[in-house]
């Protein structure tokens, strides 16, 4: 006889990331059958009422919901405990309270008195991030803004400020930056090389990385400037910081500067600086029309005088079997555009989707379905399900920050299914994840893994039965 | 480039990746600020006008030296005329006063010869005819505990030899039952009359003495001294307090000598300064006042220029909102009492000294004093830790107050409103405890914090006049 178990806890809060392990550990414990350890932000309560918990009315985002469905009401002292066991070891210790004891700095400012010359990260939630970044060009340091959901005019308020002190603010929602060789928010192992990539992308620069050191070209810096950098609004402020900055580089030979197409005023702006510089600038804008990413990356290594390769197919995906339906469930936002954008206009039409789980609206008071893959496991299942589903197609980002060992808890739920599944893979061999090993294990599910991101689309929308295809799709 | 270091303010997890990579890196221990302050720190962080501002306010403040010029009494070097009373704290009525500020008041009624008895002036002050109360704030004053000042009490003089601005206080009539802890019984007003017959006198000949003769007393110098003496100069001035005996003894016994004063005069206020360990607070205040008063007016600037309590609300002033007062309930102290009293007896925190605290003496100097950590209730790690917390919630250090055991870092200086929204973390005072009837006096000290709400409602305030101001220049 199962229980259920949920309790409020107004006013406790701990990160996104560190529920996330605390809900892991208790979903391991005795007695447990399920458990969910999360602030009550609407969306999480959307996945608590999906998991047939019921939170209580005028629960809100600053409270902590723990809920627990369990195998009798003889378990629940123990596994409560346990949870607020694992709360206390997830939450860092305090300072051992001795004369000489130091206190952990409490803010941006404090810890950049204490190590002055850093570069910052913010990843704050939204509403919070711009303040500590002020701290950070106060002290004449550099921020990278992980954080999402920053009103834009906070986004122009601190890049002005930032420009007239010639700092860069990469962001927000940044999720990857090279500096200095440090892979800074989900960022691939490369080697250092004559590429300097300025992005307004997270898995848009990560792919290009990923294809150019397949190719065998490394990066001298990777700039990511945040999704509206090159929005009328924001005016391309830190992406002109940037090409700067790459353009007095020395070792840098080629710039590449990745993004969906400026704002026509922006472009202008930029294509004036551009004429400025001594180094060459190859654009990888998405957009209608325009090359994909690989070609874009192909265009690249044209230029450098380098052999473009065969990008590597790995398995062969099960052939459709029924159904009419693309379903394209991303974890990068640009991959998601760069799909839709491949499969053509008519693809919407056809009732082909392209769903990007890293959008603001998925990430509201959760970690990015990079670090955690609750949201897109919950909708691969039911799309799995659906004799609608014709092909199935995912992305699988590796490199520091990114989950541990993504492939193991995305074949498992790919293994048992009918429907043709294809995933492009963005990493490298020198990623932690281990590459071969997650290609291998999607393989042995079934899968189809691409390293091109726009050969998995291409490949997905062939595998369509052929009266659901579209235009674009060759 | 150089060898990067990170500091990462948010999720663990990236800030695991950066270490992954060999990368020194600095994590924050961040918390989500004080309710509903999030959009206004934004607002204020990004006001292009508050660093340079800061930066104005604690240079200004720092900047300040102090000097003793002259002792005299209130209605000569306050202009104070009779009927007209100044007391501690935000500007209050008689009915919301509390039981030492109306125990002080009737006292000083009596003092004056408004009143035979004490008693009678309840129905004068109740009546509001012919008598008005006023902040010492306004008059360019500080008083200690309910802090009445009456036209015939002598004040010290305290000047800025650069500006030749100067801020006043009272002197010191010593422990237990004083009518600065609200008594008023006839031993009260008879050391009051002497103060004002015998010690006035002696002590201006001796300041005007030192002054003329291009030696005045530095009061600044002391401190520093004192600082590293063991004194936080707030509720220890012990040190300091020997430091002025030896300064000023000398032309004490020379000008009364000259002036035909009995020695007997002379013993007695000698007796009376040296053994009253507080005697040197009532110089450290306005030194204080007079150093933040100096930073006063700075448009954009968010630094705290005065914390000052009544009795029943606390209330400060900040640089960029001018002199309005933000005020919120007084809290009670929590530390330890003397003989039989116990917290029933005690009064919501009262006084002006807490203008040591947001000059960064008294409790923010705490770590300097571990002689006096018990009699607050505290130990000496809790010192040391203080006054590090301190340094998390202000702009900057002093150059001239020092603490040897941090190995000699400033005291922290400069509180700053949105630090203290950000972190919570509230300025620590030590204070002494009022009994809360009129008459009783002190029964204890301790330590005691500002209510929360009067940061969160000053930093509205600074938002509002940075939103004004955008909107102004646009």
């Amino acid at each position: 006889m199962t229980t259920t178990h949920v309790e409020v806890r107004p006013g406790a809060y701990a990160d996104s990331v560190t529920l996330l392990r605390v809900s892991r550990t208790a979903q391991q414990l005795d007695g447990v059958v399920a458990a969910q350890v999360a602030m009550a932000t609407p969306l999480n309560v959307d996945v608590l009422t999906g998991m047939g918990f019921s939170v209580p009315a005028g629960t809100g985002a600053n409270d902590l919901v723990v809920a627990l469905h369990l195998t009798g009401d003889d378990a629940l002292p123990a596994a409560v405990a346990g949870v607020d066991r694992a709360l206390a070891e997830a939450t860092r210790p305090a300072p051992d309270g001795g004369a000489g004891a130091v206190a952990p700095p409490r803010t941006t400012a404090t810890a950049l008195d204490r190590a002055p010359g850093s570069v910052v990260l913010v990843s704050v939630p939204g509403p919070h991030a711009t303040v500590e970044a002020m701290d950070a060009l106060d002290a004449g340091s550099d921020v990278m803004i992980f954080s999402d959901n920053v009103p834009v005019e906070q986004e122009v308020a601190l890049k002005q400020a930032a420009a007239q002190r010639s700092l860069l603010v990469m962001g927000p929602d940044c999720g990857t930056a090279v500096l200095d060789g440090l892979g800074l928010g989900f960022a691939n192992v490369v080697e250092p090389g004559p590429v300097g990539l300025v992005a307004a992308s997270g898995t848009g620069c990560q792919q290009v990385m990923a294809l150019l050191d397949h190719a065998g070209v490394g990066v001298r810096a990777a700039l990511g400037v945040g999704g509206r950098d090159l929005s009328a609004p924001v005016d391309g402020l830190a992406t002109r910081e940037a090409l700067r900055r790459l353009d007095a580089d020395p070792a840098v030979v080629l710039i590449v500067l990745v993004s969906k197409p400026p704002a026509a005023e922006v472009a202008e702006r930029i294509d004036r600086l551009v004429a400025t510089l001594t180094t060459p600038v190859e654009y990888a804008l998405l957009g209608p029309g325009r090359p994909d990413l690989t070609a874009a990356t192909e265009a690249a290594l044209v230029r450098l005088g380098r052999p473009v390769p065969d990008w590597p197919v790995h398995g062969t995906a099960r052939p459709a079997s029924g159904g009419h339906r693309l379903r394209g469930l991303f974890v990068g936002g640009t991959l998601a555009t760069e799909s839709a954008q491949i499969a053509g206009e008519d693809a919407a039409r056809a009732g082909h989707t392209f769903v990007d789980f890293g959008d603001d609206e998925w990430t509201r008071g959760r970690a990015h379905p990079m670090i955690d893959p609750t949201v897109r496991l919950e909708h691969l299942a039911a799309v799995l399900a659906d004799p609608e589903t014709a092909v199935v197609l995912l992305d699988l980002v590796l490199g520091h920050g990114a989950e541990p060992d993504p492939a193991s808890v995305l074949a498992p739920a790919i293994a048992g299914s009918r429907v043709p599944v294809v995933v492009s893979v963005v990493g490298t061999g020198a990623d932690p994840q281990d590459l071969a090993a997650q290609i291998d294990a999607l393989v042995a599910a079934g899968a189809e893994v691409h390293l091109s991101h726009a050969g998995a689309t291409r490949r997905a929308l062939a595998l369509l039965p052929a009266d659901t295809t579209t235009g674009a799709a060759r | 480039m150089t060898n990067p270091s990170l500091v990462s303010t948010g999720t663990d997890l990236l800030a695991d990746a950066a270490a992954d990579q060999a990368v020194p890196v600095t994590r924050v221990d961040w918390h989500p600020p004080m309710g509903g302050t999030a959009a206004d720190l934004a607002t204020v962080a990004t006001d292009p006008l508050r660093r340079a501002a800061n930066e104005r306010a604690l240079a200004a403040m720092l900047d300040v030296t102090a000097t003793l010029v002259d002792v005299a009494p209130a209605s000569e070097v306050l202009g104070l005329a009779p009927g007209e009373f100044l007391h501690a704290g935000p500007p209050i009525t008689w009915e919301r006063a509390s039981g030492p500020l109306r125990g002080a008041l009737m006292g000083g009624a009596a003092l004056e010869g408004l009143v035979t008895d004490p008693e009678d002036a309840a129905a004068l002050f109740a009546s509001g005819s012919s008598v008005s109360l006023e902040p010492c704030h306004h008059r360019g004053a500080v008083g200690p505990m309910a802090g009445v000042v009456t036209p015939g009490m002598w004040m010290f003089v305290i000047e800025d030899p650069a500006t030749g601005r100067r801020a006043h206080c009272s002197l010191n009539e010593g422990l237990g039952k004083v009518l600065r802890y609200g008594a008023y019984g006839p031993e009260v007003i008879r050391r009051l009359r002497w103060m004002g017959d015998v010690l006035g006198p002696l002590l201006r000949g001796a300041v005007r003495a030192r002054r003329d003769a291009g030696e005045p007393v530095d009061v600044t110098g002391v401190l520093t001294q004192m600082l590293q003496m063991g004194d936080e100069a707030h509720n220890r001035n012990r040190a300091g307090t020997l430091m002025l005996l030896r300064d000023l003894g000398p032309d004490l016994v020379a000008t009364a000598a000259a002036a035909g004063v009995p020695s007997t005069d002379v013993a007695e206020a000698l007796r009376f300064v040296g053994g009253n360990d507080h005697f040197f607070l009532n110089l450290a205040m306005p030194a204080c006042k007079l150093a933040l008063d100096a930073a006063r007016d700075v448009d954009g600037s968010t630094m705290v220029v005065a914390m000052a309590r009544n009795g029943t609300d606390f209330g400060i002033q900040v640089s960029g909102t001018g002199d309005e007062w933000f005020t919120g309930p007084a809290q009670l102290a929590d530390g330890l009492f003397l003989g039989d009293y116990g917290p029933a007896d005690a009064n919501p925190d009262i006084g002006d000294s807490a203008i040591t605290e947001t000059a960064g003496i008294g409790g923010f100097a705490m770590a300097t004093a571990p002689a006096i950590v018990r009699f607050v209730g505290g130990t000496v790690p809790d010192a040391l830790a203080t006054t590090r917390r301190m340094r998390e919630i202000t702009l900057g250090e002093s150059r001239r107050w020092t603490v040897p055991i941090l190995e000699f870092a400033g005291v922290p200086s400069g509180i700053d409103v949105t630090r203290v929204c950000r972190t919570g973390i509230l300025p620590q005072i030590n204070t002494g405890m009022a009994g809360r009837v009129a008459g009783v006096g002190q029964v204890g000290a301790g330590l005691v914090t500002p209510p929360a709400e009067i940061f969160a409602k000053a930093l509205t305030r600074l938002a509002e006049r940075t939103v004004l101001r955008r909107g102004a220049a646009a």
